[in-house]
């Protein structure tokens, strides 16, 4: 075959690849860049805004590179050749300064979105904030609401536009609390507790999980957080409010047995204080440090 | 009975491999080693490998070793990646895929432990061993005995995490072995103690290496090579075992404070007791964020030469370069927080490490634009090499790209441990540091071995690993922005992630056509390496000092010490030639040559069943060790009988004969 239908055949079939590729990511959800909730989308905005900053100079190294390669060809006589040229304080001025001149901006976005960003920082809203406190088990989610008095394991339901208060603790290892499409996660870790706020401002259930390898059953360690009206929000606690089980002390330490892909289950009241009992677990001698400090 | 139980340890029957997968890949693995046992008693082939190779401490036959033992953990390690893309590939809803989720963790464990410590450093210091001291005009390198030391402590670490596959298991808790995961409460097995001490003998290993080749370009350069006459990859790799000796320690407190942990249960990293696991995370990324540059340095280096070579040209902005290393050198110490910004740090911190991050991104842009600028108004020739060059600038860029986004903390906030991330730094890794390390054996082969490799395959295995490594990770990429987090066996359908993975396991498929290319290409070579015979010593027209000796470099590399009074010393030499500069007669003089060293295989066999012993609990064992260990090192260090000196005449004949053979004068 000719060469040049060789590379016809060859862009034809890279077209039919990405158009099926381009068909199928259409109907996907992008959860990271579908946010459902004021942080996720501060987040998914800042994922867009450094990207963009760096095609400053992404584009010219790809023009740079294509050119350079077709036009200073071995084979190509008519370009010029300067065996000697080793250098150009103007050129290298510029590539010191633009990249320096775009880390400078991103530096200025970077420190500011942390800040604001901060996982830490409470939501401001004129609704009262809803606490859940969550733990990290071997494998499954279980979730506290100290002012509701109930818990639920790998299923929690909350009002839209209602700040959320995280407070987050492990009672195995390691595990990280993500919700996607609510926003950025935080780790959960035995012996301490750390903070995440969030907010829905949509109805939906979003997909939760943890993203920190946790053993045998950590693939199955997702839950569901379903944003609801706050009517039904109310309905919901009182239906878990009639659920037979209640969750002691007892109760949690047959929870806390190992077990995978467990499905949603639900405590009319959970031991006043629970939370603090599981962190207490893991205080040692000299105590831990409830947030690291540098 | 007590006694005999006492004496193994926690070995038992029990430690065989129980699934058909493990059993499979322990029996293969087994009998491929027993042919080659087998191979080599039949060829009589064991004193020449003994004498030529296993205790020779010429760094050129060392770093051939070095790369041998790494390309077969290619293989190892790439298996391993193509077992983990079919298991997320087809565990789908009702189906679990091939193995379960505690294998699926040993092997993507291992993956990452081996393709990091047994490939990528293994070809880093394979390559610097083959070229450093060629480069410098230096006969071997500082301390020749400790560099072999190094090679075997590394080897013994590579043979104790593949005995983990026959004998017990491996960890599962990844290759960084989070507390309190890796803790004795839940990784009860013998894994943890495998990677512990693999890692840490093969650790102190690198940890010479760094303080050898540290004081190799301290002091072993040529007459006239000022710092800034040092060829690119020299300054390089400077950078390189600087970190090395800064980083390596950290590592070797912090695999051992976690073994105290699991054996005589102290508290440093766990959940109670007033143990901090969080400690452990910054301890081993203190050590971790270097060693991504470490992996890479060496790789720029090799690139600076392969550009300049292949434009025919001098390198652009030598300065800036030279700046560029320094920078990422120290700033490479002070990003390390960046890998947990999800850890809980207040804002002040993770804003801090993540505009250090982005820093760093700085030098890195001008490296890379200089490489361009030395492409301007140059005499491209597109050998091997160059193709692995633009590959590197094609994914680089973007793998940089994708690190400047994470370096924004409440980006990172979105992007941690899902498989963006692992995109991300498999396309550093894989598009820089191995790229690198395939355009540096391509270009410098032909000065170990005597003769080109084949163009052809080269060509062939780039695009297969190019187009390959394009759908394996884009895939992955989008599955990051999708949710999707790394180290999953199984997920959900409603997801419609199938897809994606399938594709990435297609690209995982033909990066191992790549490998196979690879080795197609070397035993190609081999075979047709008449026709590809390198006469001059020169085939590339290079530049440096290494270029200017004969190839096969003779063992003692330079017949006459070089004087240097150019950045690309024999560039230089052979323009003054062509305007008529007189080629002087040598001048011969007698040369110290090292003697071979048994006592390095000595001393990395008793480290090996040390560390075999430390897994297993046989204290006894390792206590033998240990002492044969210190024996071994005093009975060589007081030895006198280390060197013999090649006579003048010697060098002569050898040198006149090489001529001769190459057939020219």
């Amino acid at each position: 075959m000719n060469k040049k239908y060789r590379y016809l055949v060859l862009a034809l079939l890279i077209i039919v690849f990405l158009f099926f590729a381009a068909t199928y990511l259409h109907h996907q959800n992008f959860e990271v860049l579908n946010p459902k909730g004021p942080i996720a989308r501060q987040e998914r905005n800042l994922i867009y805004v450094a990207l963009a900053l760096s095609l400053i100079v992404v584009i010219p190294v790809y023009t740079l590179l294509i050119v350079f390669s077709v036009r200073y060809r071995e084979g190509n006589k008519k370009a010029k050749y300067s065996p000697n040229l080793s250098g150009n304080r103007i050129a290298e001025a510029i590539w010191w300064i633009v990249p320096t001149a775009i880390i400078g901006v991103l530096a200025v976005i970077a420190w500011n979105s942390s800040h604001t960003l901060d996982p830490y920082r409470p939501i401001s809203s004129d609704k009262q904030p809803i606490t859940i406190q969550v733990v990290a088990m071997d494998w499954k989610w279980l979730f506290i609401y100290p002012q509701q008095n109930i818990a639920s394991v790998n299923y929690f339901e909350f009002p839209k536009n209602t700040p959320l208060n995280f407070e987050i603790t492990s009672d195995s290892v390691m595990n990280s609390f993500w919700i996607p499409q609510l926003g950025g996660q935080i780790y959960a870790m035995p012996g301490m507790s750390t903070q995440l706020h969030l907010e829905a401002t949509s109805v939906g259930s979003f997909r939760g999980l943890s993203a920190n390898i946790s053993g045998d059953g950590f693939a199955g360690m997702n839950f569901v957080a379903k944003s609801t009206s706050e009517t039904d929000f109310n309905s919901w606690v009182y239906s878990v409010k009639n659920t037979p089980n209640q969750l002691s002390y007892n109760e949690y330490n047959i929870l806390d047995q190992p077990s995978e892909n467990n499905p949603p289950s639900f405590y009319s009241t959970a031991q006043n204080g629970l939370y603090n009992t599981v962190i207490d677990k893991y205080v040692g001698p000299g105590g831990q440090m409830s947030r690291m400090s540098m | 009975m007590d006694i005999f139980a006492n004496l193994l340890g926690k070995l038992n029957w029990h430690i065989f491999p129980q699934d058909t997968l493990t059993r499979g890949a322990t029996v293969s693995m087994g009998l491929i080693v027993i042919a080659l046992f087998v191979f080599i008693t039949f060829k009589k082939k064991w004193k020449w490998l003994w004498k030529e190779w296993l205790t020779s401490v010429d760094p050129k036959k060392i770093g051939v070793m070095y790369i041998v033992v790494a390309l077969i953990m290619l293989v190892r390690g790439g298996a391993d990646a193509l077992l983990l893309r079919a298991q997320q590939a087809t565990s789908v809803g009702t189906s679990h895929g091939i193995m379960s989720a505690n294998t699926f963790q040993q092997i993507f464990s291992a993956h990452g432990t081996i393709m990091i410590f047994f490939v990528g450093m293994g070809l880093m210091f394979g390559l610097i061993n083959l070229v450093l001291p060629l480069q410098i005009g230096a006969r071997d390198v500082a301390f020749p005995f400790l560099n072999l030391t190094s090679f075997w402590l590394f080897a013994a670490g590579m043979i104790l995490v593949n005995l983990s596959l026959g004998i017990g298991d491996f960890s599962a808790a990844g290759w960084l072995a989070y507390p309190p995961l890796s803790e004795l409460q839940y990784s009860p097995g013998v894994g943890v103690d495998y990677w512990i001490w693999s890692l840490q003998i093969a650790g102190v290993g690198s940890l010479l290496s760094g303080v050898n080749f540290t004081a190799t370009i301290i002091k072993m350069r040529a007459a006239g090579m000022t710092l800034m006459k040092m060829p690119m990859f020299v300054w390089s790799v400077l950078g390189c075992v600087l970190l090395i000796i800064f980083a390596f320690p950290i590592l070797t407190v912090t695999l051992a404070l976690l073994f105290l942990d699991r054996t005589i249960g102290t508290n440093f990293f766990t959940a109670s007791g007033g143990g901090n696991m969080m400690m452990y995370i910054n301890l081993i990324w203190a050590w971790g964020h270097p060693e991504v540059y470490i992996l890479i340095l060496p790789a720029f280096g090799v690139f600076s030469e392969v550009v300049a070579t292949f434009s025919r040209k001098r390198l652009f902005g030598y300065t800036s370069m030279v700046w560029a290393i320094g920078a990422i050198t120290i700033l490479s110490f002070s990003v390390w927080l960046h890998h947990f910004f999800t850890m809980g740090a207040g804002a002040d911190v993770n804003g801090f490490f993540g505009i250090m991050t982005m820093v760093i991104a700085i030098p890195t842009g001008v490296k890379i634009f200089n490489w361009l600028a030395t492409m301007y108004r140059g005499k491209i020739s597109f050998k091997t090499p160059m193709f692995w060059f633009l590959g590197f600038v094609g994914l680089f860029t973007v793998g940089g790209v994708a690190g400047v986004v994470m370096a924004i903390p409440p980006a990172d906030f979105q992007l941690h441990n899902s498989l963006f991330l692992v995109a991300h730094f498999h396309t550093m890794i894989v598009g820089g540091v191995l790229f690198g390390y395939f355009a540096g054996i391509n270009y410098w082969f032909p000065k170990i071995f005597g003769f080109k490799l084949h163009e052809g395959l080269g060509r062939c295995a780039f695009w297969c690993w190019f187009v390959g490594f394009l759908l394996a990770f884009v895939p992955l990429y989008i599955l990051g922005l999708m949710g999707a987090t790394r180290r999953i066996d199984h997920y959900s359908p409603s997801l419609g992630w199938q897809p994606l993975f399938i594709v990435a396991g297609i690209g995982a498929v033909i990066i191992a056509i790549g490998v196979a290319f690879l080795f197609l290409q070397l035993v190609v070579s081999i075979i047709q390496r008449k026709q590809n015979l390198d006469k001059t010593g020169d085939p590339w027209n290079g530049r440096t000092l290494e270029w200017s000796i004969p190839s096969p470099a003779p063992f003692y590399n330079f017949a006459v010490a070089p004087v240097v009074n150019d950045r690309d010393a024999f560039w230089a030499i052979k323009q003054a030639r062509k305007a008529g500069d007189k080629v002087e007669k040598p001048k011969y003089e007698d040369i110290v040559v090292p003697k071979n060293a048994p006592a390095s295989i000595i001393i990395g066999m008793f480290a090996l069943v040390f560390g075999f012993g430390m897994i297993w609990h046989i204290w006894w064992l390792s206590i033998i060790c240990f002492i044969g260990l210190l024996l071994t090192i005093i009975v060589r260090t007081t030895s006198d009988d280390t060197e013999y000196v090649l006579e003048a005449s010697e060098v002569e004949k050898i040198e006149t004969e090489l001529r001769l053979k190459r057939g020219y004068a």
